[in-house]
């Protein structure tokens, strides 16, 4: 018998997304899929997925979740930790993958100010697909479910993942800084000057109203030139940010309608989108100026980036004593404390990391 | 026919604008464009391109900075439109949509036209009305135009609820509500079929290019209609004649 993730409390917005749907833009279906599309690559690598692979995205309330009929591979991201309990109850830290075994659950926490996060389901999820995709647009009941996820829904996994025991990075993704670079346009001309200059310079917060079709932005107002707040309807992409009459703008996310008749000032570039997913109402941001090449070569740089860290894994500890962790570091030289989660994992440095 | 502008949504899309109104002359420009790339982007021509995604004056083409440049999609796209002919008309399929003029804007509209609900009903029912592009929500339909006189902007106070099925005008256009939304448009009556259906292969019934007449239907027929559409007995389909 296969093996089900079976959601044992369903949290507050659970949804199945992977890389989104394609195809649907022409018929009025975003794009949709995962907010923080870095995580998800970097889930999928480490549980040995194909990258696109649909994980969980969850916000606000975390979810509880239950292995039935077999062993489930599950990875966390950034902004997570759980407890397991069970026959072996252990924490689980960010990064980590592991092993639930069956009648194990996992209780999930979020991370002080952390809005969303994955958890990545190693192997061959056994659920039907649309537009290319298991992701969910409950406005539209598509996905899998249709909807965000319920208590005693399940998940059917037909291939479990291998299960080289936990694993994490050597070395984590490191939280970035400074402003989100945004590209002009597609209607900069839509704004005066002054405000293209307040726009690119001032700092914005994250207001209350957001969720996973935009984000309002408190800040300057900003002003129309004298072309108006109106446009004909054109397409949107995620990161888009439109500025409607009343001058406060909205970034645009993966859910967001197809097409929008207001003004566009900007678009944050797709290497900066997972940071702004994993903004909270109250963060502050600034955004900069850079070319479409510019956001070319960020894109590219991020991959690679992303590759540099998935090309590392190491077995985690979770707390644990972990006897070949404290063998191979005093082979080095190093002293260790084999009590801290964190003693193995950090000791690699890659040269290549900056 | 000329390329007015291409406007960067950053390193994920870019924006055609083909047309500056809305209005058939634009649909033609836009339609023939929107032909023509997908025959390019289906044969590979459009390195990195997903997908197209059509609106009243512009298409925007999405693509994966990894596998593609803008520059050179652009480049290609200007080139090929060069010598790409708006369509003489458009192509798509025939609807013959059922509709029930009882919406809950028509008295307000009878007023604010200065005409009888049965002349608003009439009028709109013998109009061909073209897709110019799917949005807003997942399968509704933007259509034009609207008959002479039918000049309305959107309601000061947009509606918190407009029920599924609501077909309703504003802005020179018609529009059908394919789920329960909040909405601004004027409704003129209701629509059974459904417009958007997860389960099928192609989740939208209608697709831009595509024309539709409204038959008027009664309060009971509407009901019966509706009423086999959810048991499966009618295919919402079979509301589609012949391409032209």
């Amino acid at each position: 018998m296969s093996a089900r993730l079976v959601i044992a409390r369903a949290g507050a917005r659970s949804l199945l997304q992977d890389t989104g749907f394609r195809g649907g833009r022409g018929i009025g279906v975003p794009g949709a899929g995962a907010l923080d599309r870095d995580a998800l690559y970097l889930l999928n690598r480490l549980l040995g997925n194909d990258t696109d692979a649909a994980a969980i995205e969850i916000a606000l309330v975390p979810p509880k979740l239950r292995a039935e009929d077999g062993p489930v591979r599950l990875a966390l991201g950034t902004g997570l930790s759980g407890q397991v309990s069970g026959d072996n109850p252990r924490p689980v830290g960010a990064w980590t993958a592991f092993t639930l075994h069956p009648g194990e659950t996992v209780d999930l926490r979020f991370e002080a100010g952390c809005p969303v996060a994955l958890i990545g389901i190693g192997g061959e999820i056994d659920l039907a697909y649309a537009l290319h995709s298991r992701s969910t647009l409950p406005r539209a009941g598509l996905g899998p479910f249709g909807r965000k996820l319920e208590d005693g829904d399940a998940i059917p996994i037909s291939a479990p993942a291998a299960d080289p025991g936990d694993r994490t990075f050597a070395v984590p993704p490191r939280p970035e800084s400074g402003p989100l670079r945004a590209v002009p346009g597609p209607q900069a001309e839509w704004f005066t000057e002054a405000s293209r200059e307040t726009f690119f310079g001032a700092e914005y917060s994250v207001g209350i109203e957001t969720d996973r079709m935009g984000m309002r932005l408190d800040g300057p107002a900003l002003s129309h030139s004298e072309r108006g707040a109106d446009i004909v309807s054109d397409g949107i992409a995620p990161g888009a940010i439109q500025v409607p009459g009343s001058g406060q703008p909205i970034v645009l996310l993966a859910d967001a309608q197809t097409t929008g008749g207001y003004p566009k000032i900007a678009t944050v570039i797709g290497a900066d989108l997972s940071r702004l997913a994993r903004l909270a109402p109250g963060d502050r941001l600034r955004f900069t100026a850079v070319t479409v090449e510019e956001a070319e070569a960020a894109a590219r740089d991020r991959r690679a980036e992303l590759d540099r860290i998935a090309e590392c894994v190491v077995r985690a500890n979770a707390g644990r004593i972990d006897p070949r962790a404290l063998w191979q570091a005093n082979l080095v030289g190093g002293a260790v404390d084999a009590l801290c989660p964190d003693h193995f994992p950090h000791h690699p440095e890659p040269e290549s990391h900056p | 026919m000329e390329l007015i502008a291409a406007r960067p949504l950053a390193d994920r899309a870019v924006t055609f604008e083909l047309a500056t109104r809305v209005g058939p002359e634009a649909a033609a420009r836009v339609g023939a464009a929107q032909a023509r790339l997908a025959a390019m982007l289906e044969v590979g021509e459009l390195p990195g391109a997903l997908e197209l995604s059509r609106a009243f004056c512009s298409i925007t083409l999405h693509y994966d900075p990894l596998r593609g440049r803008q520059a050179d999609l652009v480049a290609r796209v200007r080139a090929a439109l060069e010598d790409t002919a708006p369509a003489a008309h458009a192509d798509g399929r025939l609807w013959r949509l059922p509709c029930c003029y009882e919406g809950e804007d028509l008295d307000d509209l009878a007023a604010r036209l200065e005409l009888s609900r049965e002349e608003i009903a009439v009028r709109h029912a013998e109009t061909v009305h073209e897709v110019y592009a799917i949005g807003f929500l997942p399968g509704l339909p933007f259509m034009g135009e609207l008959p002479e006189g039918f000049s309305v902007p959107r309601r000061t106070s947009p509606r918190t609820r407009v029920p599924q099925g609501s077909v309703a005008i504003a802005n020179g256009l018609t529009v059908i509500y394919p789920f329960e939304s909040p909405g601004g448009w004027h409704i003129v009556g209701r629509c059974p079929v459904p417009l958007f259906d997860a389960e099928r292969a192609v989740p939208a019934l209608l697709a831009a290019g595509d024309r539709v007449r409204f038959d008027p239907v009664a309060r009971n027929e509407f009901d019966r209609i509706g009423a086999a559409l959810d048991c499966g007995d009618i295919d919402p389909a079979s509301f589609a004649e012949a391409a032209r």
